[in-house]
């Protein structure tokens, strides 16, 4: 199969597929801003995750990019049409996998295909080719005739992907696309993604609550709360950046006398020394260079020592705090 | 793969995507012709065995003349009239509520470029090909299976035409604000409370001008929908039985049309757009 061209390979430099810029919505009768003023770029290729708590503002930020919602104040662009402005023409520019699976429960899995390449303006000839061909590509093809309420979760998740890129989208949207799909199938749908920016060049924005997804999959991640980005850069920075904490445990032969405790307390870096029998844990904030001098201050007495490392988890509750969201 | 950037503008998009939708609809009906044929064919077909051919084998043979004219004659225009009625809510707002609700699977259509009017337009013009065919359908049928001959006569084609077409479309706005409108949970309900009544006050086995005996009556049911479209096709059909002013009729079924048309697409866009 030849390699898509499509409009992001041909555009001009500088070319964004998608584009927030001041994006505020407030829903009729409420008193605060679902969206506050939310700005982000998401480049050719790349797969940008939306973090926060429920009722951060992501769907409605997503319902908005997707023409769904009418923005309050602000733009959104897909490959430079507002989408407020002209939403027919900007859902040439999108296709949406939401969580629930939407599949046209009246027609076979071969049938949603072929019907949504014909919304978009395929000839029935094109749209048959296209749809055998999306069908092969995301191993569907043996379920081809087979009613889309029988899929399993996994499958249903790849037809829907498959349904939204028949029309060669500049952004894809996927909204919480594994959170109802066992491992092998979240694994394999997140290949699916991955695939995508080498074979399609298409941007991807993607909201999650898996702290695993957004690190593993997501070139970029924003963390949100209160319609507002607190954090924005990779995964990797967010972890080393922000007052994320890596811990070090260890295992002693004996209870640890007070005035290890405290020389392992006053050692550059520690923030908290919790200390329950023969065990200590170590909570720090940098810990580069920190393991040696522990291991030189506990001495002969130590039997395990194990480094968890900071992750976005930490990073996303130290910025959204603990407290239950409705 | 097809390259597809360059052709699919939205003005040249907007009649394929219709087509389409359109399309859509039809492969659904012929995926399962059985349910169209026996909603569709089912009621009329039984009404008009007892009433048309059984009675006058058991000796109520006179049962529901009016005007000197036998009952098969009286109910023909109301049963095509309830056949392009019913489509409507059969065709549209059955599906659309269940689409809307728990499985959202109207989404992908809700998501074609196109105006999301045009969305909602193809639906209640496919539903309307459907009244067409169900009028062609049920025609035949009330007009063969009666034991005493029925006596039709086109009076004229236009008003005919003009009434089925209207009835039909009138019909497919009703089923979208209603299938726009009504929880999945809710529909079953209000079918039930809608259905019979409108049928049984809408005209269907007995001219509007027969009901000036009980004159309130006769006012109240003004307000049924159905009762334009059966006084509309009798004029055209069965012009010796009395019958509604066709200008009076075809009037008011154009306005309701309009009126139904216009808060159908508002409460389909309001559903669709927040």
């Amino acid at each position: 199969m030849s390699r898509v061209i499509g409009l992001y390979h041909s555009g001009p430099s500088g070319y964004v597929p998608l584009s927030i810029d001041g994006l505020v919505k407030r829903y009729p009768g409420s008193s605060r801003n679902a969206v506050d003023g939310l700005s982000l770029e998401v480049s050719v290729g790349e797969i940008f995750g939306l973090l926060g708590p429920n009722g951060a503002g992501k769907t409605t930020t997503i319902s908005v990019a997707v023409t769904r919602t009418r923005p309050t104040a602000g733009t959104v662009r897909l490959a430079g049409t507002d989408v407020a402005a002209q939403a027919a023409r900007a859902r040439r520019r999108l296709g949406v996998v939401t969580q629930a699976n939407t599949l046209d429960r009246s027609l076979s899995v071969w049938e949603n295909l072929y019907f949504h390449c014909r919304y978009f303006g395929l000839s029935r000839r094109e749209a048959r080719r296209h749809s055998d061909e999306l069908l092969e590509r995301f191993g569907l093809a043996e379920r081809r005739d087979e009613r889309v309420d029988r899929l399993s979760g996994g499958l249903a998740q790849r037809a829907q992907l498959a349904r939204a890129l028949a029309h060669k989208p500049s952004v894809l949207f996927l909204d919480e696309p594994t959170a109802s799909l066992d491992p092998q199938s979240r694994l394999a749908l997140w290949d699916h993604v991955r695939g995508l920016r080498e074979r399609d060049g298409v941007a991807v924005l993607l909201t999650t609550h898996s702290m695993e997804e957004a690190d593993r999959l997501c070139d970029r991640v924003a963390i949100m709360d209160h319609g507002r980005v607190l954090a924005c850069d990779t995964p990797g920075a967010l972890k080393r950046n922000l007052t994320a904490t890596t811990t070090v445990r260890l295992r002693l032969q004996a209870p640890p006398p007070p005035a290890l405790l405290d020389q392992v307390r006053a050692l550059r870096g520690v923030e908290r020394v919790v200390n329950d029998g023969n065990r200590i844990e170590v909570v720090t904030a940098a810990r580069d260079g920190l393991v040696p001098h522990l291991v030189s201050a506990v001495g002969a007495g130590l039997l395990d020592l194990s480094v968890s490392e900071p992750t976005l988890e930490s990073v996303f509750i130290s910025l959204t705090g603990r407290k239950l969201r409705d | 793969m097809t390259e597809l950037s360059n052709r699919s503008e939205p003005w040249r998009l907007t009649p394929a995507a219709f087509a389409a939708l359109i399309a859509r609809d039809l492969r659904v009906l012929l995926h399962m012709p059985a349910s169209f044929l026996l909603r569709t064919v089912l009621n009329p077909l039984m009404f008009v065995f007892v009433f048309t051919y059984l009675y006058p084998h058991i000796g109520a043979g006179r049962f529901g003349e009016v005007a000197g004219q036998n009952l098969g004659t009286v109910v023909l225009p109301g049963l095509v009239a309830s056949a392009i009625f019913f489509q409507g809510l059969n065709a549209v707002a059955l599906p659309l509520s269940m689409e809307f609700g728990a499985t959202r699977e109207i989404e992908d259509r809700v998501m074609a470029p196109v105006a999301y009017g045009l969305t909602a337009l193809a639906k209640v013009c496919f539903s309307a090909l459907q009244s067409l065919l169900a009028a062609a359908i049920v025609f035949p049928l009330v007009y063969l299976v009666p034991a005493v001959p029925v006596r039709i006569q086109v009076s004229s084609w236009p008003t005919l035409v003009l009434a089925a077409v209207l009835a039909s479309l009138l019909a497919g706005f009703l089923g979208l604000l209603l299938g726009t409108v009504v929880e999945v949970r809710k529909i079953a309900l209000v079918f039930a409370v809608t259905i019979v009544p409108i049928t049984f006050l809408g005209c269907v086995y007995y001219p509007w001008a027969s009901l000036h005996s009980v004159r309130w009556l006769q006012i109240l049911v003004l307000a049924n929908p159905l009762v334009y479209v059966s006084e509309a096709l009798r004029a055209a059909l069965t012009p010796a039985l009395p019958h509604m002013n066709p200008i009076a009729s075809l009037s008011a079924l154009t306005a309701l049309t309009l009126v139904l048309g216009w808060a159908a697409t508002k409460t389909f866009t309001h559903r669709v757009l927040t």
